[in-house]
């Protein structure tokens, strides 16, 4: 009989190295992490460049879905900044589809008997992806409203037409919120993929538990199975709706970069 | 094997996964080791700026064209079947501002011929009705005529038979002219 392997709900969050650049050091190595970038995002470039190579009038299947992907983010981008949000479009767009693409090939099944270093990995499910793309935005929203507002992008955290003596409170609350924003931003993602993948390797270790002891037992290994089916369907949108929420956020917090000094 | 010794396996197999978790986690979370967090910045932003460049630079302006260049066209084709229709109405109307104008011409040529064959019936009538009113005309005149000269005459019998009647009865015959002043007379008296 076959003897399943389980690993610890853990291990598949580990980082491994492949190569170390030329440099020598360490620190900057190809690791596992890396490589589902590049697998991630070759794919869309590879998606994109198929889709956009004849652009028709009559689109393809292949246009149409990248058409479709277009005028979702263009939409969320007009709908959330309005018109000056236009400048920002690819920005959003990009953020939107690789946290999507990374989220979702994370739920690929892993091919057996692969060394650990090539098992699926979800580059998402480290906070320091996650919390490096919040502070893309963040800082993108500083220096635009900045450069765009100059003092004016003060006014966000006073809000207009409020009793003087509640000010200093008010003041207070907005900074803490808007300090809050990157860290807010960088956890939701960070978490939700984090605990997707958990609980997906729980269900699956009592799966293979359950089975590895053979006989009568493995029937109570069917529940946890379909158990795996239904959050794996459950992962399936909770990847594609975190990248979109990481794409609203974005898109609310470039608006009061855009429209700091309207407050 | 029995039920037991499976449960107690499974149960030995379950403790070793938590085991490895718990040697996982011994090490803490894989995520707040910062040795590799340089790498995954470091590639992150190379995959991401790759990305952006191509996105910003070349796949986005690419579909953006496709969709105006289709929404031109769209709006092109609504605006030539615009002409059509328009055409189509020109035309519709333009025909229907004929028929109008057959019909009207058509009733104006049978409201003419009405009235000229309504001239034309009512001089006929006039012309037979005056040659008739001369007939009758004459008609009567030659009827009074007729009507005088049948008094005279009966007038001028009545008298002879007075006469006759009168030299009958006394052998006298009374004049002419006293005879029809007789027969005047008693013409002229009411009857009864």
């Amino acid at each position: 009989m076959y003897r399943f392997r389980a690993e610890g709900p853990m291990e598949q969050f580990e980082i491994i190295p492949i190569f170390s650049l030329p440099t020598g050091s360490n620190l900057l190595a190809f690791t596992n992490s890396a490589l589902w970038m590049v697998i991630g995002t070759g794919a869309i470039i590879v998606f994109f460049f198929a889709a956009t190579r004849r652009a028709a009038l009559i689109p393809g299947r292949l246009q149409s879905m990248a058409e479709v992907f277009y005028e979702f983010v263009s939409d969320l981008v007009r709908d959330t900044i309005g018109p000056e949000g236009r400048k920002f479009f690819p920005y959003v767009f990009t953020l939107f589809i690789w946290i999507l693409v990374s989220n979702m090939f994370g739920l690929l099944p892993s091919l057996p008997g692969m060394p650990h270093a090539l098992h699926t990995f979800t580059p998402t499910s480290h906070l320091i992806v996650t919390f490096a793309l919040a502070m893309l935005t963040i800082t993108i929203v500083i220096v635009y409203g900045l450069y765009k507002n100059g003092l004016g992008f003060f006014k966000l955290f006073a809000p207009s037409g409020l009793p003087l003596w509640l000010m200093p409170l008010l003041i207070l609350i907005e900074v803490i919120s808007f300090l809050s924003r990157p860290l807010s931003l960088a956890i939701r993602l960070f978490a939700n993929m984090f605990a997707g993948h958990v609980i997906l390797k729980l269900f699956a270790t009592f799966v293979v538990s359950l089975l590895s002891a053979g006989g009568a037992v493995m029937l109570f290994g069917i529940a946890p199975f379909f158990g795996v089916i239904a959050v794996t369907a459950l992962e399936f949108l909770v990847t594609a709706l975190q990248a979109y929420v990481f794409a609203v956020l974005t898109c609310i917090y470039l608006n009061d970069a855009v429209h700091a000094a309207d407050h | 094997m029995s039920v037991f010794a499976l449960v107690t396996n499974a149960a030995a197999a379950a403790e070793e996964a938590q085991a490895h978790a718990a040697e996982a986690s011994s090490a803490g979370l894989p995520q707040l080791d910062p040795t590799w967090w340089p790498s995954q910045l470091f590639w992150l932003a190379i995959t991401f700026g790759i990305l952006y460049w191509l996105m910003s630079t070349r796949f986005l302006p690419a579909i953006a064209g496709a969709i105006e260049e289709r929404r031109d066209r769209i709006a092109d084709d609504l605006d030539q079947a615009g002409d059509f229709k328009r055409q189509a109405e020109d035309a519709e109307s333009a025909y229907n501002q004929s028929l109008a104008d057959a019909k009207a011409k058509a009733q104006a040529i049978a409201a003419d011929t009405r009235a000229e064959m309504d001239d034309e019936i009512a001089a006929l009538q006039a012309e037979t009705d005056a040659q008739l009113a001369k007939q009758v005309a004459a008609a009567e005149t030659r009827i009074g005529e007729m009507k005088a000269a049948a008094a005279t005459k009966v007038g001028e019998a009545a008298a002879e038979t007075a006469r006759a009647v009168v030299e009958t009865l006394i052998d006298e015959a009374p004049t002419e002219e006293a005879a029809s002043r007789a027969v005047a007379d008693a013409a002229a008296r009411p009857e009864g």
